[in-house]
């Protein structure tokens, strides 16, 4: 008699679908050791262990949880660890509307998180105000902390907002350590009126 | 049961007859104007004369007519008697140069944020209320938005100005 349920019992080839492991960075090998620079193993394994902080207002933020559900599963980028205390995250995710009186408090959430630290504006409203062109909401939440990655959509799908993490993994993958005490990086928070 | 147009009417004429501007029917509510010198004292006649027991206040909102020279800014009441169900609208309306409006905060303690939302849009100085601040958009704003001379849009923004936007 046939099983009702079939199980894994011809497991299929999976080497040509594209299941990726993350490549080795350049550097000597030998047996027994691997030698390469620093800053590459620091990029490599900040870039595939996120931390995302969800700034969630609106519908943005709808589409950001279909992104961390199993459909399209964020976990799959090393970002499953949705941190809710800015201490302890990497990528600040601002999705939805800020209204002119919620400036201050994606500022005072930036300023929480600790360097290293990245910012995405998930759609419209995030990025530039999007529809509300109106006296109470922020023209795009660069007015009041540096963005590095703005994904487009009125909501962007889950795709789109997997492909703005992507962009931030290759931020973090080829930033120099020492960017951070860069000149150019402390006049850019200086001109938020940061430090 | 609810309470008869015609025995209100009569029972705030007799009560206030020069200061009632105008009488109105719309929307199946009954609606009067009144001067902002008695309005206080209707509201609290409506709520404490036993025949009319308006003692709820449903609703409070500002309006901005700039075509009304010196009535420009109103502020209308709706309140509700919810024993006999009979609403009531009534409507103030001042000057744009000195938009003073007696506070309702003493008769309904509801009144306090709505009369702040009211000065936060249009600028309507409630004398009397208690924390006359503004309730709803930021406090650093410096103008009242929803005064018909302020475009919706944010005038502040540079980067909007092409003829995509229509600026």
């Amino acid at each position: 008699m046939a099983r009702p349920v079939r199980f894994n019992l011809n497991p299929k080839d999976f080497t040509d679908r594209g299941i990726n492991q993350v490549e080795l960075p350049d550097g000597h090998m030998g047996e027994g050791f691997f030698a390469t620079s620093f800053d590459k193993v620091v990029g490599l394994a900040r870039k595939n262990s996120i931390w995302p902080l969800p700034f969630a207002t609106s519908c943005c933020g709808i589409e950001f949880m279909a992104t961390m559900g199993s459909h399209y599963d964020l976990a799959r980028f090393g970002s499953e660890r949705v941190g809710f205390s800015p201490r302890q995250c990497d990528l600040l995710m601002v999705m939805g509307t800020i209204a002119k009186k919620m400036g201050p408090v994606v500022r005072q959430v930036y300023l929480q998180m600790a360097e290293p630290r990245w910012v995405m504006a998930v759609g419209a409203c995030a990025s530039s105000g999007g529809i509300f062109d109106t006296y109470s909401v922020l023209q795009g939440i660069d007015q009041v902390v540096p963005v590095d990655v703005y994904v487009p959509g009125c909501p962007p799908r889950p795709e789109a907002i997997i492909d703005g993490v992507l962009k931030i993994q290759d931020l973090i993958h080829n930033e120099s350590l020492r960017r951070r005490n860069g000149e150019q990086y402390k006049h850019l928070l200086e001109t938020y009126g940061i430090q | 049961m609810p309470i008869h147009n015609d025995h209100i009417k009569e029972k705030l004429n007799a009560q206030f007859g020069d200061g009632i501007i105008s009488w109105d029917e719309s929307s199946d509510i009954l609606s009067l104007e009144v001067a902002p010198s008695i309005h206080l004292k209707l509201l609290t006649f409506l709520y404490d004369e036993p025949t009319l027991g308006f003692q709820f206040l449903t609703d409070l909102t500002g309006i901005h007519y700039p075509d009304q020279p010196a009535r420009e800014l109103g502020v209308v009441y709706h309140v509700h008697n919810l024993k006999e169900n009979t609403r009531l609208r009534i409507k103030v309306f001042v000057p744009i140069e000195k938009p003073d409006v007696f506070t309702t905060t003493g008769l309904f303690s509801g009144a306090n944020w709505m009369e702040r939302e009211t000065y936060d849009f249009f600028g309507i100085n409630f004398v009397g209320h208690p924390n006359l601040k503004r309730v709803l958009n930021v406090d650093e704003m410096d103008y009242h938005p929803l005064r018909k001379e302020y475009p919706l849009e944010d005038q502040t923004r540079i980067d909007k100005d092409d003829e995509m936007f229509g600026r």
